[in-house]
């Protein structure tokens, strides 16, 4: 990391293991739960939640010693719910398919709790160019579990990963399916990603010790 | 700097300038955005009838449709005719297919005598369509789609679109082995009489070889947007059983 110093570098690979957004501070379970059904959606959500909350990030950096502290709470919704807005009016103007396929997951980042997580406890505080990358890491953060569980969901769920049979045709009956295999159809269910999360979690913490809190 | 910030009147003065440059910045950015939007709202329509024509360049899995330059050329070679039916009147309008069938339909207030019902008469492969469009309501949001048919109303092609429905259960059906399931379905029973196609669970034909049952096979996790589709066939196109009744006729 020749460009970033040893402290900006942390910024970034912090959020990926020990300090991950959604296994350790359990923040945006409910988009993990909604959209990892597949793993295309797992993928653009995890994308437009990075440019939404390194934009947002900068943006309320930058604003951050004007910011009166009685409203900052609805200063950051104004700046999040207007960059979305942004966003999907520029998607449906320049590249309408995209955004039909994206449909309602763009407004729904508005919703995700990790970005006025992010905005509150970082931003408000941090240089802008410090907040960028801790928008860039937490959003990968993010994505990486959200990619991790739309995986899991899609492959047992459909047997297909990216909208690819990949298990055989669960109709014809080839491949896996020849030998009696099933799809099992509760995998395409919003508990079982809470399941899947839990288990990474479990798996995440028995590795590593330090982050089992004391009661 | 922190007593200058905590201030009340600071505060007020700080919502109302940040209101009014958001306020400014989102309606500069959707007002100079919106021709772009609606003219590929405008081809995505044509796509989206042409589509269920049959002229698409799907290859084995997934949606393809004509591109957006091609479209406008290809609406106007495949297109024959358009027309929209006002209580048993009908009339040209070449742009029938621009419609609002949401608006139409609050409009009308259920008072199908009132509704504007759009025809578009295609020729593909020697062969006389009509596609109409349907709209209705599954899961979370709108569905809609266009069904096209032959003089016996006999399903040739679909699409089906959504708004809002759950990724991977109700919003596949705008996938292809949803949609080409319809193609040859009947929309009529044996004896003439208008049944409509339903989305249906207990049907023991998961390959849809029986094209006169009336049922195709449902989405499994999606049974609220199914019914949503079977609803808006039945609902929308018992108003065109008329016209394909005259048009035997003659």
């Amino acid at each position: 990391m020749g460009l970033l110093s040893k402290k900006d570098a942390k910024l970034i690979t912090d959020p990926l293991a020990d300090n991950n957004p959604i296994t350790i501070q359990v923040l945006g379970i409910c988009s993990a739960l909604a959209i990892t059904a597949q793993l295309k959606a797992a993928v653009v959500m995890a994308l437009s939640v990075m440019a939404v909350l390194a934009i947002g990030n900068v943006v309320i950096s930058l604003m951050r010693n004007i910011i009166p502290p009685k409203i900052r709470i609805i200063v950051q919704l104004v700046v999040v719910a207007a960059l979305v807005i942004v966003v999907d009016l520029v998607l449906k103007a320049f590249s309408y398919q995209l955004s039909k396929q994206l449909s309602v997951f763009v407004g729904l980042i508005i919703t995700n709790c990790i970005i006025m997580g992010r905005f509150e406890a970082f931003a408000l505080a941090n240089t802008p160019w410090k907040s960028f990358l801790d928008g860039i890491g937490n959003a990968a953060g993010y994505g990486l579990i959200l990619v991790i569980v739309g995986f899991f969901r899609e492959l047992l769920g459909s047997g297909s990963l990216f909208g690819f049979q990949i298990l055989g045709d669960p109709v014809e009956k080839t491949g896996l399916y020849a030998l009696g295999y099933e799809n099992n159809g509760f995998m395409l269910l919003s508990p079982m990603a809470l399941i899947v999360v839990g288990i990474i979690i479990w798996v995440q913490r028995s590795r590593n010790k330090a982050l089992i809190e004391d009661h | 700097m922190s007593n200058r910030t905590e201030s009340n009147v600071y505060t007020v003065v700080f919502a109302i300038i940040m209101v009014l440059v958001v306020g400014a910045l989102l309606a500069y950015a959707s007002s100079a955005l919106s021709p772009k939007i609606d003219e590929n709202k405008r081809l995505e329509k044509q796509q989206n009838i042409l589509y269920a024509m049959g002229v698409n360049n799907n290859g084995d899995s997934g949606v393809e449709f004509v591109s957006t330059k091609e479209a406008p050329e290809l609406f106007s070679k495949y297109i024959t005719k358009q027309l929209i039916i006002n209580n048993g009147q009908t009339s040209e309008d070449d742009k029938a297919y621009l419609l609002d069938i949401k608006k139409d339909k609050a409009e009308a207030g259920g008072d199908a005598s009132k509704r504007h019902l759009p025809v578009f008469i295609g020729e593909k492969d020697g062969k006389t369509l009509y596609v109409v469009p349907i709209y209705g309501k599954g899961l979370w949001d709108a569905i809609w789609g266009y069904v096209s048919m032959d003089e016996n109303m006999v399903v040739q092609g679909v699409y089906f679109d959504h708004k809002g429905e759950t990724p991977g259960l109700g919003a596949n059906i705008k996938e292809r082995f949803f949609m080409d399931d319809f193609a040859g379905e009947h929309l009529l029973d044996s004896s003439g009489n208008f049944k409509g196609i339903t989305v249906s669970k207990g049907n023991a034909d998961p390959k849809n070889l029986d094209k006169t049952d009336n049922e195709v096979d449902a989405i499994a996790g999606a049974t609220i947007t199914g019914n949503g589709v079977t609803a808006m066939i039945k609902s929308d196109l018992a108003l065109y059983v008329p016209y394909f009744k005259n048009l035997k006729n003659n």
